[in-house]
């Protein structure tokens, strides 16, 4: 989209009103204006408490894991031939994914805030599981809200949820995955905005969301700038991710968007082909439209409407993307692609017989980009790909689609 | 002065309130919703609210959310929404009369922004439409909408809820036109019981501050709260009771769900003006 104005640079968004660019803002009712403003002030107050600091630290610390390693996957780039893969190990986090890191930062602002309920959203589940373990570890009561087709494809997670003492509700509504999730989330808090935090899992959603899941995901890319200076001795040439709504990513992206040396490279789910309804890639098929609360690319029908789409990976498919990816590709800071499932699904058995590591189907995408471009460029190159989460949950879920193929 | 201004001037002269009914357009057909719309212009309602039924609606409940999804799945576009709005308002032949209900659309902004802001206001107002309530856009965000809105004389009716702050409630009330929508409970749309009982003191402080009308929505499901609510009010806006009420209508019952709808109407009407 062209836009009149100069984009500011990448580093200085969003502004007061929550804008990257042109991007983001609050669509929302207004009963929900309140919470979001005191949501607002709370973490700027939180932000300049190092003691709030403190805690969340020594909970990604001793909690988490972290720092997740950088870990050079050696078999699978001789099996390329061409650059070195590097992987940051999100999938090694306590509850194996990127998600948790936002969680336990949310729901210390829930305590903060003094509400005594929170709510999320999950497509794939991870958010959800990782909502589910901020809540045991703060003691705060949790209902998660998860499309029936996700329940179905990703059900060891909707078991792990409810063994952390959630409770999973079943959406029924529209496409019955993650945006319906989101949908049934909203209304849960427009009625329980006074006592309820709402946990929005991705850097989606109004004003301060997208802002705050970046801060709390930018623990990725900050570790990961400092890692490759020890390990590779210098910034990598190319950093991957993928992008559903884009909460790793955007943690990975952020901290490099002032190394013009790195490129970055954000992989969106290419489902079965181009056509419409086949796949859920907003910033490569779609256009500036609103959807859940902020402006952003979506995949909208020429009516306003939300379209269906498709991807083998439930965390992926989702018609809209966080504000701060829209921002980042008209201002051509990253480039943006998308990968088919058939590619991703490739690109996890290439993982679990080089490295003997199982990807989340999520992280596939992005892994399966990477490989392509590491065959196209010199063994002196370094590619980081973000590996957000590990593949147990989507084991069965393949074993089906291959029993069928 | 639009036709929402004049409606209210005349309400207020004549001291009655306004019953301000709302119908999903196009569930579960457009031509069906023309009828209801007849009906109640007919029956004395005094603004109807057309809703355009959108994909994701945040703000509603399971009665009017299924109604968008039957709307939905029949087809409906925004256009056929104004040209019907067109028949209503304006008919061009001489076999109907023209509605004397002004119409508000109920829409989102995902909507209004795909259309187009000047497009979607400039058919709008072709079609006699009076104004628009757009529930998903907030007053920092209406600056754009309020300008188009302005510049045809067509009413941009925003809401104030049991959560806004006083100073926030004063700030959309000098930016609505038409009137203010109060929203009675913090919540989603659909029937309650029992409306908060802070509800008519909230009404009678924001009265102080504005000489808008300001018309109670949300929740509203009977004759008894419209007796309640009508005194602190100058109209009262009732959907999902409407809604629900021809959720189920077929080919065949469509006679019997105009007159449960107009019966309906005619109750509310009755207590609604009792004291007046």
């Amino acid at each position: 989209m062209a836009t009149q104005t100069p984009l500011p640079s990448p580093a200085q968004v969003p502004d007061a009103a929550g804008r990257f660019g042109p991007f983001g803002g609050r669509y929302v009712p207004e009963t929900l204006t309140r919470a979001l403003d005191e949501l607002t002030a709370q973490y700027e107050q939180a932000r300049g408490d190092a003691e709030f600091q403190r805690t969340l630290d020594s909970l990604l610390r001793d909690y988490v894991g972290r720092p997740s390693p950088l870990y050079f996957a050696e078999r699978l780039t001789r099996h390329c031939g061409g650059a070195q893969i590097w992987l940051k190990r999100e999938d090694l986090n306590h509850t194996g994914a990127h998600k948790i890191n936002n969680t336990l930062g949310q729901g210390l602002l829930t305590l903060r805030m003094g509400k005594s309920r929170v709510i999320a959203e999950t497509g794939a589940g991870q958010h959800g599981v990782a909502t589910a373990t901020a809540c045991a570890r703060f003691g705060l009561p949790c209902v998660v809200y998860m499309g029936e087709e996700d329940v179905r494809r990703q059900a060891p997670n909707v078991f792990s949820m409810k063994l952390l003492g959630a409770e999973v509700r079943p959406v029924t509504s529209g496409s019955r995955t993650l945006r319906d999730a989101i949908n049934e989330a909203m209304r849960d808090w427009m009625s329980s905005v006074e006592t309820t935090h709402y946990i929005i899992g991705s850097v989606v959603g109004p004003h301060p969301f997208p802002r705050i899941v970046r801060d709390f995901q930018a623990v990725i890319g900050r570790e990961t700038r400092q890692q490759s200076l020890r390990q590779v001795g210098r910034l990598p040439d190319l950093v991957v991710a993928c992008v559903g709504g884009g909460s790793n990513a955007a943690g990975m992206f952020y901290p490099f968007v002032d190394d013009a040396q790195v490129q970055l490279l954000g992989v969106e789910a290419g489902g079965l082909g181009g056509a419409p309804g086949q796949h859920a890639s907003p910033l490569t098929h779609g256009q500036p439209g609103v959807l859940h609360g902020s402006f952003s690319y979506v995949m909208q029908d020429d009516d306003g409407q939300t379209c269906d789409v498709h991807s083998i990976s439930a965390g992926l498919d989702y018609p809209g993307v966080g504000p701060e990816h829209s921002f980042w590709k008209d201002s051509r800071r990253v480039r943006y692609t998308s990968c088919e499932d058939h590619r991703a699904l490739d690109a996890f058995d290439a993982l679990a017989r080089q490295e003997g590591i199982l990807p989340a189907l999520e992280s596939s995408h992005a892994l399966a980009v990477a490989m392509v471009e590491a065959r196209q460029r010199p063994a002196g190159e370094v590619i980081v790909v973000c590996l957000s989460g590990r593949g147990d949950k989507d084991a069965a879920e393949i074993a089906r689609l291959r029993g069928q193929g | 002065m639009s036709a929402i201004d004049q409606l209210f001037r005349e309400y207020r002269s004549a001291g009655r309130k306004a019953l301000i009914p709302f119908l999903t357009a196009g569930d579960p057909d457009l031509e069906f919703t023309g009828l209801l719309v007849r009906e109640l212009d007919r029956r004395g309602c005094a603004l109807c609210e057309l809703g355009v039924p959108y994909s994701d609606p945040i703000a509603d409940g399971p009665v009017i959310q299924a109604s968008y999804t039957r709307a939905l799945a029949g087809g409906v576009k925004t256009r056929a929404i104004l040209e019907l709005a067109g028949q209503l308002r304006r008919p061009a032949g001489s076999e109907a009369a023209a509605v004397r209900m002004p119409l508000v659309t109920m829409i989102s902004y995902a909507i209004v922004y795909r259309l187009g802001l000047q497009q979607f206001v400039r058919d709008a107002v072709a079609s006699g439409v009076s104004g628009a309530i757009v529930p998903d856009l907030l007053v920092e965000e209406a600056g754009p909408l309020a300008e188009v809105c302005r510049e045809h004389d067509f009413s941009l009716i925003q809401l104030v809820t049991p959560t806004t702050p006083r100073e926030r409630a004063r700030r959309i009330a000098a930016t609505s036109t038409g009137f203010l929508y109060y929203v009675s409970v913090t919540g989603i749309t659909g029937e309650r019981r029992e409306l908060p009982p802070e509800l008519v003191d909230n009404v009678a402080w924001l009265r102080h501050e504005t000489d808008l009308p300001i018309c109670i929505g949300f929740g509203i499901s009977g004759p008894e709260q419209v007796r309640q609510l009508a005194p602190v009010a100058d109209g009262l806006i009732v959907g999902s009771a409407f809604v629900r009420r021809i959720a189920d209508v077929g080919q065949s019952d469509r006679a019997a769900a105009l007159r449960d709808v107009g019966q309906f109407a005619s109750q509310l009407l009755e207590a609604l003006n009792e004291r007046g």
